[in-house]
């Protein structure tokens, strides 16, 4: 039997019809949803009379256009807001559809939240109308985000049109060094690769470093496959994978708990697989990374002095970015640090921001807001006595939400301001018009506030 | 869907690299549960002078792309935007997955080139930023300033736009399989 990538194992085992000239129907197993992406699809479902065919495998939270200083939505606000938050709770009540909504206590970032409640699964095809869908690759499961067109295909029919795409081996091998965490980890794949290093491929990290990673760590890890332009990452399930899922609500229980973990301990790449493309980094060369530019890919190590604007593009970005070539970003003043989004906003992200600013304080000119990815985070991060940490520390400590990573809420940078974000995209404007965004791990993201300038964090370590 | 066969039209030459979709339309016009005039929003951060700058760019249907475009979010508020400002036809020497698949299912086409003709029609435009492009997808040809440019698309793709073709339908007349899938797990 030929060999075959976990990708090729789990698109074989989800296919309705062969691709032929047009592309294959795939079945879908999980399918999330929220406020901003399926307002639109669920018009086209009552337009055409349709239900939704698998309410049972559908899940929808509220996370992105909602306040995260309150758990009230409130009219007056943000009048399109609200009304786009109720329209997700009078489609899902129209439709079946399960909702955590703002005020359950399940309710979170979307992909904080499919993982936590147990629904996101090894082997899974899981969409949602949102690129960072692939964070649940880290499981093993097969996720991608789609359009809101899409979004209505799946909600009346559970398929997808899609076609196979490329297998792509990211392996990191060896030891991450003291401090380097996996945000560290992919902003270094990305600056390798860049930002279409991905497009058209199912990207798979593999190798020992890779699975050393606990799971809050392999999710920060795929959710920025996105920003290589790969269609979707992938982690090889293990024990690792199985200690997390264990007990959770959604998963499955008793018996059935033990019949899963064993089709899921098949659900790896064949030793000869063929990827058409690999790539081998050594971890313990990986340094605290950061972001200078306008995109994921013009990220260095922090260290590292700005490089040469040697093209139009780069040119573009720093005059944005008010930064010069052969400049440090080291000591760079900053005026606001982010810590939240579905890519750095769980328990090992707070636990690490703690670790900095335990018996810390920012400094005095730089606003701190620390948003946690899920309600239940919340709770947890508080029964450990995280948010005394951080408000002791003069950090804002929020409700979960999306909050400043997307600047559709009222949290935003102003224009000018610098901030360093454990977010996934540096874009220009993507934290409020003329913000200037750089991206970083948790730990250099606490550091820095503490300093109030960019910061590499090893030296907090040590002290 | 709608249909698109031919377009013959001047062409915007916007060949920035990596414009993502947060470019395109930023997040903050996102809350509206419509689609519906969102080319007001086109581009309203970046404003780029290469689409602002010509006088008539809201009659011009065809667009010449930089590498990689449409990267980042999979909303397709970016295509709602595009096709409400007035384009049908995107051409790029490679664009982002989602957003080319958003496009799709919107009726505007996207055609990528080799880099080489792709460079051959900015050229082009250079000399004669006024001049009419046809793009003929019947055929699968650009005809522009003596270029004829041939372009694939797959078929069903091409299918799609030339008939206006609904996926959906498309997915739903396979019920049968569907529920042969379903059974079968």
């Amino acid at each position: 039997m030929q060999p075959k990538t976990l990708y090729d194992k789990i698109w074989e085992s989800h296919i309705v019809v062969p691709e032929t000239d047009a592309p294959a129907i795939i079945f879908i197993d999980l399918h999330l949803i929220h406020e901003v992406t399926s307002p639109q699809a669920f018009d086209e479902l009552r337009e055409r009379k349709l239900p939704v065919r698998r309410p049972d495998l559908t899940l929808g939270t509220a996370d992105h256009s909602i306040p995260t200083t309150t758990r009230v939505l409130v009219a007056s606000d943000d009048q399109l807001a609200y009304d786009q938050v109720k329209k997700l709770d009078t489609n899902c009540a129209e439709f079946g559809v399960e909702l955590f909504g703002i005020e359950s206590d399940k309710q979170g970032i979307v992909h904080v939240i499919g993982p936590e409640v147990g629904a996101t699964q090894p082997g899974k095809t899981i969409v949602c109308g949102d690129s960072h869908t692939s964070t649940h690759g880290a499981f093993g499961a097969l996720a991608f985000g789609i359009g809101t067109t899409e979004v209505g295909h799946v909600l009346a029919s559970q398929c997808l049109l899609q076609r196979k795409a490329k297998n792509f081996e990211i392996r990191i091998e060896g030891k991450l060094r003291e401090g380097i965490t996996s945000k560290d980890v992919i902003l270094f794949v990305i600056s390798q690769i860049g930002t279409a290093g991905g497009t058209g491929s199912v990207l798979e990290f593999t190798g020992s470093a890779v699975r050393d990673m606990n799971m809050d760590a392999r999710m920060t890890l795929c959710n920025m496959s996105i920003e290589a332009g790969a269609r979707a990452g992938l982690v090889a399930p293990d024990e690792t994978t199985f200690e997390y899922l264990k007990g959770r609500p959604k998963a499955p229980q008793g018996a059935e708990w033990d019949k899963a973990v064993a089709r899921w301990r098949n659900l790896k790449s064949d030793a000869d697989a063929v990827f058409d493309r690999q790539i081998v980094i050594d971890a313990a060369t990986i340094e605290p990374m950061i972001s200078f530019g306008t995109n994921p890919g013009m990220s260095m190590p922090i260290g590292a002095k700005v490089p040469l604007s040697d093209n139009e593009e780069m040119r573009r970005a720093l005059q944005y970015m008010d930064l010069k070539p052969g400049e440090p970003l080291l000591d760079h003043p900053i005026d606001v640090v982010f810590i939240g989004s579905c890519t750095n906003s769980r328990m090992t992200d707070l636990r690490a921001a703690a670790s900095i600013l335990k018996g810390r304080h920012v400094a005095p000119n730089v606003r701190t807001v620390i948003v946690p990815g899920s309600y239940q985070i919340k709770q947890m991060a508080e029964a450990e006595g995280l948010d005394k940490i951080f408000k002791d520390a003069g950090a804002e400590w929020r409700e979960a939400g999306c909050s400043m990573c997307i600047a559709m809420n009222a949290d935003k940078l102003e224009p000018g301001q610098y901030s360093i974000s454990t977010s996934n995209r540096n874009f220009e404007g993507r934290q409020g018009p003329g913000g200037r965004t750089m991206l970083a791990s948790p730990l250099t993201a606490a550091a820095s506030a503490v300093t109030g300038r960019v910061t590499d964090l090893r030296r907090m370590l040590k002290s | 869907m709608t249909k698109l066969d031919l377009i013959k039209s001047r062409v915007v030459c916007f060949t920035a690299e990596n414009v993502n979709t947060d470019q395109i339309i930023p997040a903050r016009f996102l809350k509206r549960i419509d689609k519906a005039g969102f080319g007001e929003q086109l581009f309203i951060d970046l404003k780029p002078v290469e689409v602002f700058g010509l006088p008539d760019a809201r009659q011009r249907q065809i667009m010449l792309c930089g590498p990689n475009f449409g990267s980042g979010s999979s909303r397709e508020h970016a295509v709602w935007a595009l096709r409400d400002f007035g384009f049908r036809v995107l051409i790029s020497s490679s664009f982002a997955d989602i957003f080319k698949e958003n496009s799709l299912k919107n009726g505007v086409l996207t055609i990528t080139l080799d880099t080489a003709p792709h460079a051959q029609l900015i050229a082009a435009w250079t000399k004669a930023p006024q001049s009419e492009m046809t793009v003929d997808l019947e055929r699968q040809t650009i005809d522009y300033e003596g270029l004829k440019v041939p372009f694939t698309v797959n078929s069903f793709s091409r299918t799609c736009l030339l008939e206006g073709l609904d996926e959906l339908g498309y997915i739903i007349r396979h019920e049968k399989q569907i529920a042969a899938f379903e059974a079968s797990r």
